[in-house]
Formats: structure tokens, C-alpha cells, sequence
């Protein structure tokens, strides 16, 4: 049987963490294939609900990227990206979802941190297996 | 007198640059920006991080450039110096020598094919030098504009007539080995010098041994930092070992009079923390020491970040300038050997690196620019200026901002930069608009009414793509998609031949909708989206899907899978485009006054500022004079009284007939937002104004409670001068106390001004009498930048410095000063004095906290107001339309009060000289039936965009009155926070709605294309 590829749905803000994503590719870092980027234009619009319906739309797990707090091109807007995903971090572990939503700051500059987030994020995912919630 | 022209030359394509053409444009005037190397960004791209907050400078940097590059009334002349200036103020022409890039600009679009072919590799100038480049090249990543440039000196073709390489794989026909240098005429108003500074060369000071490959410039250590640098971050020896310890030596070509470099350059003592806390962030057993003569943290926030760096992250600071580097001849390991403060001891210790932090120098570039453009030059090669005119040089018409002007940090280059902008704008101000260009569309295609048919491009980017992803299975698999009436492939989607072709299928396939599958929206979305304009399609009726830098680029190995994933993301891209809308921006009529807040120096500059421009500006001053802080002071570091300054000032203001002064009065209430802001004065009177700047100033410090002040003969420096002017200073032994009440626990912050204020009363009084004993009791001397020549010259006149910590204080009794001088072996020496003069701090004044309420803007924990970003919006609040100068951003010296008030007003000016205020189209709106008034949003929004209002509803049983949000449209920013958090899906972030986003989710699940009507 081939290994288990996971399908996993990430979110990058427009200005650091899709510009990380982009350098990543100007330097030609590969990584592995199984993200795909959902672009916004701060990652504090990134509302629960879509975490949840990709999950239940069988994304084995969700990865939200944004910019280093400080960063930020709207003043704060990650702070509240901070506070929802705690929550949503906090509520997987009741669901039975431990470990596949995860939250990681790249800044516009750090090509090989988008990499390494994607590479590790993806080991996880392969570790815990296909989420339950996907429909076979 | 000449025509003027509404245009503006401007010279240097660093931040500085920039800085002064986005502010000119926005202004209506027409800017050439004019740069040497192949792309604008200076050496603030070069940076990693920056100081005190450890931003990520090419984040900060990159929307800059790409804003720079788009906007309609900037022509960018990149590889290109200018040759002559003619002509005077208000009508210059300018002769531009456009040098032979050999690729065409029109059809290079950056595939980099060329990269691959060329054989010739040359020394990488973006990585200091540490890694290669080719000879066809683009300077860095992120780079504008992205064409590539031939470096002729090191092409094999042009040198040796061999290789032609590039031209053979180029696709697109963009090599010109023909290209010749051209000299091209521009006639403008005004012109900005703004190309700043060259990093000293250290090869010169034998000592140090730059040639130890271990021993590195703090320029190089920068790009060793970065993880866009020649090893991604990973700080390297030689031999390619992590480096366990690493010395910084500061001053190297600063403070260095044997080499012709007396100044200090003002940024170097904050790099060098900077620099190690990073590599501690990097490595956190890395030790680091910083080798110093005083650490200068002089700027906001600096001394606060120095300390946590001290104490909180090990980093050592020791006060000693070690003569040079030693190598051991035989394991070529280097040490330091140093005197060690407080003993007559030399210690000798071992590093694996050194940084050496290189001064700023004026450029050879910026000197020969001086020479073209006939302006003054001081005896160390910087554009003369004086501390009353910060940005005007010898010659009228001619500016200069930046570090070409002195050794300075990016925010005062940033507000120097606004400052010289202007100062061009006011002599230009008569023909805003005359020569800029607005560009015009057919007139726009309604869509609403019918289904999507949407357009796909998939484009090959030569091979960057296609030799991946299987583009024609792509093509063949989208157009099975839902709504996809036609797909194609393209070798280079944004070739001109290409976007005309996109225009045609538009029409011919009667397109509602497109998608180009190709590379980053970051780049590229702005030229298709302008294609679909060109067309008739609203330019948000467009969606670009990335295949390149995340799909091809990235998965090099794994062409099947990246060819899924390219099919992924163009399904994604086609569900969102289906349900996107068309959006349109509003344009608003507005009032186009100021409103100045302050009365002092920062205060009247803006104010006079604005009004030169031709808007009417009202002007607020609580004391019943004007003046300020600098009323109370009485000379200038130049020797001029500081009447000199003020008298013409203050004259200025009052007969300005744009221009209402309002003194003995305060602004007590305001409302609305920019554009439309009402205010009621405590007179009564009523005013209205688009724009606001508070330069509300500081206060010198009652140092009470410290050294004895109070009695009779311990006073203040502003008191002293007083004296100094009445003659009346009866005192041979004077004793001066730096930091009396800052750096303190109370006062955490370092008053930057005290040290030149206390030199340059300390020269006055040797003057006044030679035969006077002066002491200066301090803790750092921080006369950075150019006032280290005050320090030098009180130094030669016999001023005597003995240097103190905060745990082991000078003590003041009746007659006598008691220290403890860490400069000779701790020895206590008991001074005998007839005066003490303490260097207190500037303070915020009472009231900000008021100000700060009125326009709903931040103060800092010193009550200092605070700007929207440190480096590189240094006078602006992140409110719109209010924007802030002077002392009340934290202390400062005249000049440079000066050079932020102009900019104040320049970026107020670049908003009210527009005709109407435009809102963005990206941006959320509330559905009032459906909100319920909770107030979530405005907790969230970082503008204070949303306002909960009043309103009556009336239903068949009732009529009653409740809340309901409504957000401004010319304030929102269209970050979408708000959208998130509302609990009942009321609010609606505009081209990120809640329904798109939902159905590219969805998109992601369906593999096998089975996309279910979602909307």
C-alpha cells in the first residue's frame, strides 16, 4: 500500500507568510507537495469556521501562518489570530483532532522556516494517520 | 523667472529616495527616480533585521518597492546617473545617462533561463560579496524593476566576442548586445540628492586584519543573518564551524581623526546590539561581547533595547577599543587584547570571529552628484546644510535628505526624506497635477447578471514551470472545470504579445472572469489585473493561482505530484473566481485645511509647511506665546542664538495669510475622521480639517530630588544658558552631571540631546573665560553623529570628563562634588565647585494623554507619542490623516524637529492636494439587518473603522431605537479581523467574503473536480 499522503490546507497572510512562501520557491527549497495555500489578506481574518470546515471536508490537517507579532501589517490583527487559534488548538484536543490544526509565524524573509514549517507540519500529520473525519 | 515644472528629480533609490518620491506622487507631482544600480532598495534591502524591535527589514522594505515601481507618477530610471544639471529653481533639465542593461526591459520578464547558461560567475554585491552571482543577473529576490541586467565588465560576449548564451536560450528575444549608454534630458522643478552613504572600507586600518576570513564587516555579518544570505541564516566560520564567540569592535572608520574620520556614524552601536541579539536568537550558546568607547542608545527606544541586551540577554558591552586583532601565526585563531576598565590591567582573549562595525562614509557617487549639482560640501564630504534648514543645500531648487547629508538611522532618513519632498512640493505646489498621468479603460463590462465564464491561463514560464508540471494534462484537466469556457497554455503569460492575446480571448470567448496560473499575485497580479481592465472586466473579476513559487519551484523531484498540485490550485482558483465580485472604490469630497497642534518649533515648521503649499492651516498654542522648548533655550550648536531662528519663524507664521494662529488656546474636542475632522477650540471657535499633526513637544525635567537641585547653585542647562546670555555666570570650577533623572528606573529612556546641549554650553563657558574648571560628570557621552566635533573641540579647550554608573552616583553637598572616575581605577576625587549644571531630560508635558484621546492615538509608557511603525513611518499614526513631529515623538535636537515637521507636513500635504479622498475597494461592510450591535468589531479593528450608531427600526408592532455597527469605508483597511470575530456573519470582508473562502475550502476536497454548486 502506498504511504499516507496527507491533504492539508494551509493559510498564509499576503504579506509575510505568502512572501516567505514565495522565497521559499525564488530559492528553490523544496518541500514536500502536500500543502495548499489558501492566500488572505491577514491571517486574523482566518475565522474558525473555515479550520473546521476543512477539516470536515476531509483536510487531514490546517496550518495558519502570519506574520511574526510585531510584524503585522495591519498594527495587531495576529494578536486575534493568536487568541482564536489557541481556542481552536484547545478544542481539536477535545475532538479527537490533537495536533492537526497548528499555528506558526514566517516573515517575508524566512524562506526555509516556510519549508521547515511545511516539512515538519507534514511529518505530524503523517505520524497521526488520516484524520477521522475523512470520508473513505 | 522660468516656467515652473511639476516635476521632481530624484536621485538615490534607497529608502531615502523612496520615501521622497511615493510623497511627491501622491502629491501630484511627476517623479523620476533616478538609481544607479540595476534596482531601488538601497542597503536597507541588504539588512536583515532592524533596531530596537527586530522587524524583518525586507518585509518592512519589499511593499515599498512594489509601490514605488506601480504608482502612475514615478518613472523609475534604475542603472542610470545623472550627468548634468542645468537651469534654476522651478526649472532644472537634467541630463540622465541611461546605461546599456543589454535586456530589453519591455521583454525580459524574469524567467531566468539566462541564469542557468551563463558561464561567468562574479562576486554577489547583494551578499556583501560572500556568495557568487552571474554575469546576467537580477541584484536580489525581491528586486524592482525584475528585469535582468548584463554586467558588461564580466559578460564572456561582451568582453571576449564567446558564450552568447543567454541570447540563444532567450525565449523572448530580449538580449541586446547592441544596447549602447544613452544620455537622456528631463526637465523638472526641483532636485532631491538621496544617494547616500558607502559602508567604510576596513582594508586601510592594517590592524584589524580584514583579510582573516573570520574576520568579517558588520555589513557582511548582516547577510551571514539573513536567511536570504549566502548559508540561509546560518552564521559560518571559514573552516564551517558555528562560531561559539564573536566580538563586535566598534568605531572602525568613526571617531578615528588619524584617518580624516573624526564623526561618529550615529547607527553602528545599535547594529552591533542588534547584530548580537540575533545570533543569539539564532544560536542561544553563543557568546558576544561588544568592544565600545560609549554605547551610544541614543534614540527612542535604543537605550531600553541596549539594557536588555546587557542584562536579560548576556550580551557583554566592554569599554575599551582594542588597537587591533591578533592572529596566531600558527592556529591563525584571533584575540582581542583590551585595557580593562576600572584597572590598569590588559586582558587578552580568544574569538572565533570578529565583526568589525564600518562607519558610514559619503560615497565617491554622492560626492561627484555634489560636484554636478554645485552644492556646498563640509569638510568631511557630507552636503552642507544648516540646523534651521535640515534639507536645503547651497543651491536654491536643489534638496538633500538622508545619510548624504549626515551619518543617520532609517527613521530620521525616512522623516528626511518626507521632509525634503516638501520642500520641493512648496515651491511646486502651483502645478500639482500638470504633468501627471491618468491612465484610462474602457468603459467596464456589467456582469452581475451573468453566469460566471471564466478564462484560464496556464502559462509555462519558459521551463521554470513547464519542465515540472505537465502544463498541457493541466490544461487538458481545467477545462473540465465548472464555468471554464477556455483554457490554454502560454509560454510566457505576461509578455506583451501575451496580455494583448488575453484581451482578445476575453472578448472572443466573451469572458466574465480569469485566471492566470502562473506565478506570485505579489508580483504580477497588478499587470493582469490592469489587462482585464484594459479588456472591460473589473480588474477583482481576476484571481492569480500560483504554480511556480509553490508548486514548480518547490517540488523540482516530483513532477507528478507537483502537476496534481498545480491542478489543485487552479481548481481552487476557478471556484473563487466564479464567486468573485466586482468591486469599485468611492471617491469622497473632503476638507482640504490642517490643523496643527503646538507651537514651538516642530509646530510652526509644519504649519508653515502647509500653508506654503496653498491649504488653509489653523495653528494651536496653549502659552501665550509662541516658541516652545527652544524659547527657553538660548544658542544653537552653530554658535546662533536661537532668536536667530525663531524671530523669522515666528514672523513667518503670523503673516501668512493661509495661515490662523490661535495662542492661549487649546483643542478640546474633535470628531470625525480624516478628511472630514470638526474640532471646537476653548475659545469657542469651531473648526474643520482633513489633517492633523500633533507636535505638542517636551519639557526640560525639574530634576527634583537629584544631585541637590534647588540650592542656589545647582541649576538646569536651559537655566545656564540664560546666564551665559546675561553675563551673568559668577563661577570659575563648574560641574556638570549628565543624566540628572534619566536612564533611571523612573525615566528608563535616554534624552539624546543632553550630551551636545552640555558640550556646547561647557565650550561657551571656556570661551566666556578659558581660565574656568569644567567637569563633566557622565555615563555615556553620546554626541553622535556629527556632534562628536562639540565633544572634540570641549576636549581640546580642557573640559575635563570623568565617567560615573548609575550604582555610583556623584554627590552634591555644599561646595563640593564627590565621584568615583571608572575611567582612572575608580579613584574618588572630591571637586570643589561654584556651580552645578544638571543634564535633565526632556519629559513629555502634561495634557498628551488628552491629545492623545482626542485623535484616538497611542503614547508609549514615557508618555511619548507613538508612531505607526518605528523604522519606516516615523511621523505617522496608524490613523489615517494625523500625524505627528518633534519632541512629542520622543526628544530630539532642532534639525532634526525640523526635518520630522516638514515631513509631517509633507505626508499631510500628500493627502489633502488630492481632489477627492478614494476608498479601497477591498474593504468590509456591515449588513445592518443582521447585526446585533455587539461591539465585537470594534475591539478587533485596528483603525477604529467601525462605530456603533444609534438607529431607529421600524416594524409593524414597534418602532424602537438600538445599536447597529456601521464601518467607515475610508478608513477601513480591509484586513477582514472584523468579519472573523462578528458572531453573526454581518459583516462582509470584501474579496475575501466568507463565501469565497468557503467555496476554495470545498474546492480542496473535491479532487476528482466534482465541485458541487456551492453558491
Amino acid at each position: 500500500m502506498a504511504e499516507f499522503e496527507p491533504r492539508i490546507v494551509m493559510f498564509c497572510c499576503n504579506w509575510c507568510s505568502y512572501a516567505g512562501a514565495d522565497l521559499a520557491g525564488v530559492g528553490r527549497l523544496q518541500y514536500p507537495t502536500n500543502t495548499r495555500v489558501i492566500r488572505v489578506m491577514c491571517s486574523s481574518r482566518i475565522q474558525p469556521t473555515f479550520i473546521l470546515q476543512a477539516l470536515k471536508d476531509g483536510a487531514d490537517g490546517v496550518l495558519v501562518t502570519g506574520c511574526h507579532i510585531g510584524d503585522c501589517h495591519y498594527i495587531d490583527g495576529n494578536v486575534h489570530t493568536e487568541e482564536r487559534m489557541e481556542n481552536v488548538v484547545d478544542a481539536m484536543k477535545h475532538l479527537g483532532l490533537e495536533g492537526r490544526v497548528h499555528l506558526e509565524w514566517v516573515s517575508a524573509s524566512e524562506g526555509p522556516k516556510f519549508r521547515d514549517t511545511v516539512t515538519e507540519f507534514v511529518e505530524q500529520i503523517k505520524a497521526l494517520g488520516p484524520s477521522p473525519l475523512r470520508a473513505e | 523667472m522660468a516656467e515652473l515644472v511639476g516635476a521632481v528629480a530624484v536621485a538615490g533609490g534607497g529608502i531615502a529616495g523612496i520615501q521622497s518620491a511615493l510623497d511627491l506622487a501622491d502629491s501630484g507631482l511627476k517623479v523620476y527616480l533616478i538609481e544607479s544600480t540595476p534596482s531601488i532598495g538601497g542597503v536597507m534591502a541588504q539588512l536583515d533585521k532592524t533596531f530596537p524591535t527586530l522587524d524583518c527589514s525586507m518585509c518592512t522594505l519589499s511593499p515599498k518597492l512594489a509601490e514605488a515601481s506601480r504608482h502612475p507618477n514615478i518613472e523609475l530610471l534604475t542603472y542610470s546617473e545623472i550627468k548634468e544639471i542645468s537651469g534654476t529653481a522651478g526649472n532644472f533639465e537634467v541630463t540622465v545617462t541611461r546605461k546599456a542593461t543589454f535586456v530589453d526591459p519591455d521583454k525580459c520578464t524574469a524567467c531566468e533561463l539566462c541564469l542557468a547558461k551563463c558561464p561567468s560567475k562574479v562576486l554577489d554585491e547583494y551578499n556583501a560579496g560572500m556568495s557568487k552571482r552571474k554575469a546576467i543577473y537580477l541584484p536580489f529576490p525581491q528586486a524592482v524593476p525584475r528585469v535582468m541586467t548584463i554586467d558588461a565588465e564580466h559578460c564572456l560576449y561582451l568582453t571576449k566576442g564567446k558564450c552568447g548564451n543567454c541570447k540563444k536560450v532567450c525565449e523572448n528575444d530580449a538580449i541586446d548586445y547592441e544596447m549602447k549608454d544613452r544620455d537622456e534630458a528631463i526637465n523638472v522643478g526641483s532636485v532631491i540628492l538621496s544617494t547616500g552613504f558607502t559602508p567604510f572600507d576596513p582594508t586601510e586600518l592594517e590592524q584589524y586584519h580584514y583579510e582573516h576570513p573570520d574576520v568579517v564587516t558588520s555589513l557582511e555579518f548582516e547577510r551571514l543573518l539573513s536567511s536570504s544570505g549566502p548559508y540561509v541564516g546560518h552564521v559560518k566560520m571559514a573552516n564551517g564551524e558555528t562560531p561559539k564567540k564573536i566580538a563586535w569592535l566598534q568605531c572602525i572608520g568613526s571617531r578615528n581623526p588619524e584617518i580624516g574620520r573624526p564623526n561618529c556614524s550615529a547607527v553602528c552601536c545599535m547594529y552591533a546590539t542588534k547584530e548580537a541579539m540575533v545570533a543569539m536568537e539564532h544560536d542561544s550558546e553563543l557568546e558576544t561581547t561588544i568592544f565600545n568607547i560609549d554605547v551610544r542608545a541614543f534614540g527612542k527606544g535604543f537605550e531600553q533595547f541596549y539594557q536588555r541586551a546587557k542584562n536579560e540577554k548576556g550580551t557583554r558591552f566592554i569599554r575599551s577599543r582594542p588597537s587591533g586583532v591578533d592572529i596566531d601565526p600558527v592556529t591563525n585563531q584571533l584575540s582581542l587584547r583590551y585595557e580593562v576598565e576600572g584597572s590598569t590591567e590588559t586582558a587578552c582573549e580568544e574569538f572565533d570571529m570578529v565583526v568589525l562595525s564600518i562607519g558610514l562614509t559619503p560615497s565617491e557617487s554622492s560626492k561627484k552628484l555634489a560636484e554636478i549639482a554645485g552644492v556646498s560640501m563640509d569638510e568631511y564630504g557630507n552636503i552642507a546644510t544648516t540646523i534651521d534648514a535640515p534639507m536645503t543645500t547651497s543651491v536654491p531648487g536643489i534638496f538633500a535628505c538622508g545619510t548624504i547629508a549626515a551619518p543617520k538611522d532609517i527613521p530620521d532618513t525616512v522623516a528626511d526624506a518626507s521632509g525634503a519632498a516638501s520642500k520641493a512640493h512648496s515651491i511646486l505646489a502651483s502645478e500639482r497635477g500638470t504633468l501627471v498621468t491618468e491612465r484610462t479603460y474602457p468603459p467596464e463590462k456589467d456582469v452581475t447578471e451573468e453566469e460566471p465564464r471564466i478564462g484560464v491561463v496556464v502559462c509555462d514560464c519558459g521551463i521554470n514551470i513547464a519542465s515540472v508540471v505537465d502544463v498541457p494534462a493541466v490544461v487538458e484537466y481545467v477545462n473540465t472545470l465548472p464555468h471554464v469556457v477556455h483554457a490554454y497554455e502560454q509560454t510566457y503569460a505576461c509578455s506583451t504579445d501575451s496580455l494583448d492575446h488575453i484581451k482578445d480571448v476575453i472578448k472572443e470567448h466573451n469572458l466574465n472572469r480569469v485566471v492566470v496560473a502562473s506565478c506570485t499575485p505579489r508580483t504580477h497580479e497588478p499587470l493582469f489585473q490592469d489587462t482585464c481592465r484594459d479588456a472591460g472586466l473589473n480588474p477583482y473579476l481576476f484571481e492569480l493561482a500560483n504554480i511556480r513559487e509553490h508548486c514548480s519551484w518547490v517540488h523540482q523531484q516530483e513532477p507528478d505530484r507537483a502537476t496534481e498540485k498545480a491542478k489543485d490550485i487552479i481548481r481552487m482558483s476557478v471556484a473563487r473566481v466564479a464567486l468573485l465580485d466586482p468591486l469599485y472604490t468611492q471617491k469622497l469630497d473632503f476638507n482640504h485645511g490642517g490643523l496643527v497642534i503646538g507651537g514651538g518649533v516642530a509646530g510652526m515648521t509644519a504649519a508653515l509647511d502647509i500653508a506654503e503649499k496653498g491649504f488653509t492651516t489653523h495653528l494651536i498654542e496653549r502659552e501665550p506665546e509662541l516658541g516652545g522648548l527652544l524659547g527657553t533655550f538660548t544658542r544653537l550648536q552653530d554658535g546662533r542664538t536661537t532668536s536667530e531662528i525663531l524671530d523669522p519663524m515666528i514672523a513667518a507664521v503670523k503673516s501668512n495669510p493661509n495661515l490662523s494662529v490661535y495662542t492661549g488656546t487649546t483643542l478640546d474636542e474633535v470628531e470625525g475622521a480624516m478628511g472630514r475632522f470638526k474640532g471646537k477650540l476653548s475659545d469657542g471657535t469651531e473648526i474643520e480639517f482633513g489633517s492633523a499633526i500633533i507636535a505638542t513637544g517636551a519639557n526640560e525635567f525639574e530634576p527634583e530630588g537629584y544631585f541637590g537641585y534647588g540650592s542656589d547653585n545647582v541649576i538646569t542647562q536651559s537655566a545656564l544658558e540664560v546666564k551665559l546670555d546675561e553675563g551673568t555666570v559668577d563661577a570659575t570650577n563648574v560641574v556638570m552631571i549628565q543624566c540628572a533623572g534619566g536612564r533611571n528606573d523612573e525615566r528608563p529612556y535616554c534624552s539624546r540631546v543632553c550630551c551636545t546641549t552640555a558640550m556646547k554650553n561647557a565650550i561657551r563657558l571656556k570661551e566666556e573665560d578659558p581660565e574656568r574648571n569644567i567637569y563633566v560628570l557622565y555615563r555615556d557621552i553620546r554626541t553622535y553623529g556629527v556632534w562628536e566635533e562639540l565633544y572634540t573641540r570641549a576636549r581640546e579647550l580642557g573640559v575635563l570628563f570623568m565617567r560615573y554608573t548609575e550604582d555610583d552616583e556623584p554627590v552634591v553637598a555644599d561646595g563640593t562634588v564627590t565621584i568615583t572616575d571608572k575611567l582612572l581605577n575608580d579613584t574618588k576625587f572630591e571637586i570643589a565647585t561654584d556651580l552645578v549644571v544638571l543634564s535633565a531630560p526632556l519629559v513629555a508635558p502634561d495634557g498628551v494623554e488628552d491629545t492623545a484621546m482626542l485623535f484616538k492615538v497611542p503614547v508609549d509608557s514615557n508618555r511619548f507619542f507613538l508612531e505607526a511603525h518605528i523604522k519606516l513611518r516615523p511621523v505617522d499614526f496608524a490613523t489615517d490623516g494625523v500625524f505627528l513631529a518633534g519632541c512629542s515623538q520622543a526628544p530630539k535636537l532642532v534639525d532634526e524637529s525640523i526635518s520630522q515637521a516638514s515631513a509631517a507636513a509633507s505626508r499631510a500635504c500628500s493627502i489633502l492636494a488630492k481632489e477627492q479622498l478614494e476608498t479601497s475597494g477591498v474593504i468590509s461592510v456591515v449588513d445592518e439587518d443582521v447585526c446585533i450591535g455587539c461591539g465585537r468589531c470594534i475591539e478587533v479593528c485596528p483603525y477604529g473603522a467601525p462605530e456603533l450608531k444609534e438607529v431607529e427600526v421600524v416594524t409593524e408592532e414597534i418602532t424602537y431605537i438600538t445599536r447597529k455597527s456601521e464601518i467607515d469605508p475610508a478608513i477601513c483597511k480591509g484586513c477582514g479581523s472584523c468579519a472573523a470575530e462578528c458572531p453573526t456573519g454581518a459583516i462582509t470582508s470584501r474579496h475575501f467574503t466568507t463565501k469565497q473562502i468557503s467555496a476554495v475550502i470545498d474546492a480542496f476536497a473535491f479532487a476528482d473536480g466534482s465541485i458541487e454548486e456551492v453558491a
